[in-house]
């Protein structure tokens, strides 16, 4: 498998007042196309602040990030912003849809930054909507889903610009057990039948058997980082 | 991202805020509206001023004779016997500057004709004053060269006068008194109206003025003259030939005073126009405050606006908006804004200023130039007042505005 992502010796430091709290500490990383990560650790262990950086939303003070093989964290925001639109998705545990919007235009959104034409947008959208299961949901506000429906249009949206990356942010945080499970499996799904490489931050144990590889952090390092062989047996056929 | 996409996004962000878009856009629609109505106001009242000195006749000089000095005691205007036909006479033939001259002398009078009589205005004047009044005849003829040599007993008669004397009957080739003397009317003046002042010009009857010299006054000087200028343009020229060739023929030595006094209309017009233009001034500009208020209110708004969505602009930012994106769209908000309340404002201010006419009688005037300075103007407003909020969503950091409750 080839790489996707290498992070080389990452060091981040927030600067909090007069006291400067490290974040990172020297992060060295490498996943390959096609993984499925669970990243995981407490709060302050310094895993959102990798999650931005891998998003290209933040930049280390020290070290690089590769990501397909060319340096990106040290672009300029025009750059990254091209970079976000076209090769990641995210997906928030607050959901972090547009209110008052229907579930086909939240979906449409990405590719409003990339100058696709209307009829090809509407096609796209209603696409991805049907393969996470929301293709008779398109005129839905989010107030009108339920919070896994709500999770699922995330979820068609971080899709629809097809990028090698999706970023979990805690994506189950504010689902039932249920939902969460059914969640995990429509990750799984993407992850086995499309390919798509997928990097969840959790805090549960549970949540994180779903995936392949399980990276822990504590205060700024990696302490473990395994592959385990015994995965969450996937989608209830 | 396409111009058509991102006014798409702004006029849905607006449309999600019906009531908060409306109020806002209310500064401009009222401070345009008021740019427009105040400004047709102003024009109407110019154009109206404009009209009226048009009608007292352009391009025309007075010429009085000047006041008279005995012993200290200076008498008015009008007292001094120095004028003469002869002086009118002698401009009409020597100065290339000017195009009709006539004497005028007036007195009030009685009219009688038959058991009815009317006090009105009696003017002896010569054939060249219907040229220089512009006044036409509805009936019969205006006086002749022939009437002046013969000081005939002639008169044409105003609007006013044809009325009170005779009513609905025909008024030509009657025989009028004046003072017991008869004259015939010869014609009936048109229409002219009111003066600015609320005289009505109508209310006259003119004679040739020889006949007001002998047969009325016995006199022989004229109490003023009345000169056209060949144009506008030349009438500052005529003025100053006027003044050097009644010098000459009053042989005025280069250390005296004139014995005589030009007066120039233009000046008068002048300086109502610069009053009406000094109020449209004023006007717009108390106008242009309220507009200037209403793009801080957009700006305001804006502000409020950036703060309340910048979760949705955390949002547009993680799936790939730059910060010009972000910039545009916000800026785009305001402009359209701003525009749809200028244009609303423009209909205002246009309708308001219909109403004026039509129910108050105001004599408006919509300018075509202030319409459009109006609309390009507080399309100004809404990016002038817009750049500030929009700069300041598309600065925002992605990772703060996605955090942000």
């Amino acid at each position: 498998m080839s790489e996707l992502i290498r992070v080389e010796d990452v060091h981040k430091t927030y600067r909090m007042g007069d006291v400067e709290v490290p974040a990172l500490r020297g992060i060295n990383l490498t996943i390959a196309q096609g993984e499925f990560v669970a990243v995981m650790g407490s709060s302050g262990s310094g895993k959102s602040t990798l999650m931005n950086i891998l998003g290209c939303l933040d930049r280390p003070n020290t070290g690089k990030y590769f990501l397909e093989g060319h340096e990106v964290g040290s672009l300029k925001p025009d750059q990254w912003a091209y970079i976000r639109n076209k090769r990641i998705g995210f997906v928030f545990q607050g959901f972090n849809l547009l209110s008052r919007t229907t579930a086909l235009e939240n979906v449409e959104l990405p590719m409003m930054y990339n100058g696709f034409a209307g009829q090809e947008r509407h096609q796209r959208a209603i696409e991805v909507l049907s393969l996470v299961g929301l293709d008779k949901r398109l005129d839905h506000m989010p107030n009108q889903l339920s919070g896994g429906q709500q999770q699922r249009v995330a979820i068609a949206r971080a899709l629809v610009n097809r990028p090698s990356l999706i970023l979990a942010d805690e994506p189950t945080g504010n689902l039932d057990c249920v939902t969460s499970n059914e969640i995990m499996a429509l990750f799984q799904q993407l992850n086995t039948g499309q390919g798509i490489t997928i990097i969840l931050v959790t805090h549960e144990a549970d949540i994180a058997a779903y995936a392949r590889r399980q990276i822990v952090f504590r205060d700024g390092l990696v302490i473990s980082d395994r592959v385990s062989e015994q995965v969450i047996a996937k989608m209830e056929h | 991202m396409q111009a058509f996409m991102t006014l798409r996004i702004a006029l849905r962000a607006l449309a999600r805020n019906k009531l908060r878009a409306f109020l806002t856009m209310l500064g401009i629609i009222i401070g345009v509206g008021a740019v427009i109505a105040m400004v047709a106001i102003g024009e109407g009242a110019k154009s109206t001023i404009r009209a009226q000195i048009a009608a007292l006749g352009t391009n025309v000089l007075i010429v009085l004779p000047g006041s008279n000095v005995q012993g200290g005691v200076r008498a008015g205007f009008g007292n001094v016997t120095t004028l003469l036909d002869s002086d009118a006479k002698a401009m009409a033939r020597e100065l290339p500057s000017v195009a009709f001259v006539s004497p005028v002398l007036r007195r009030q009078d009685q009219v009688v004709a038959g058991n009815l009589n009317w006090g009105t205005l009696a003017q002896g004047v010569a054939p060249e004053f219907q040229q220089i009044r512009d006044w036409q005849v509805a009936e019969g003829r205006f006086l002749h060269e022939g009437d002046m040599d013969s000081a005939a007993k002639v008169a044409v008669v105003g609007q006013t006068v044809a009325r009170q004397l005779f009513g609905n009957d025909d008024a030509l080739d009657a025989v009028i008194r004046i003072r017991n003397i008869p004259f015939r009317v010869v014609g009936v003046l048109g229409p002219k109206g009111q003066t600015g002042q609320g005289t009505d010009q109508d209310d006259t009857i003119m004679i040739p003025y020889t006949t007001m010299q002998k047969r009325l006054m016995r006199i022989t000087w004229v109490q003023s003259i009345v000169v056209k200028a060949v144009s506008a343009e030349r009438v500052e020229e005529a003025q100053e030939q006027i003044t050097l060739l009644l010098r000459q023929r009053h042989r005025i030595g280069p250390e005296r005073e004139d014995d005589f006094n030009v007066r120039n209309l233009s000046d008068i017009a002048e300086a109502a126009t610069t009053t009406a233009r000094v109020m449209a001034v004023l006007l717009g500009s108390v106008a242009s405050i309220s507009l200037l208020v209403g793009g801080i209110g957009i700006m305001n708004i804006m502000l409020v606006s950036v703060t309340e969505r910048t979760r949705e602009i955390g949002i547009r930012m993680a799936v790939g908006a730059r910060s010009r994106d972000i910039m545009l769209q916000f800026l785009v908000e305001a402009v359209v804004m701003a525009a749809t309340g200028g244009l609303i404002g423009i209909l205002l201010g246009i309708g308001s200023s219909e109403v004026l006419k039509q129910w108050a009688q105001w004599p408006t005037l919509i300018s075509p130039t202030i319409v459009a300075i109006a609309f390009l103007f507080s399309g100004a407003v809404g990016v002038f007042f817009g750049f500030y909020p929009a700069k300041k969503a598309a600065s925002l950091d992605p990772i703060e505005a996605l955090r942000y409750e």
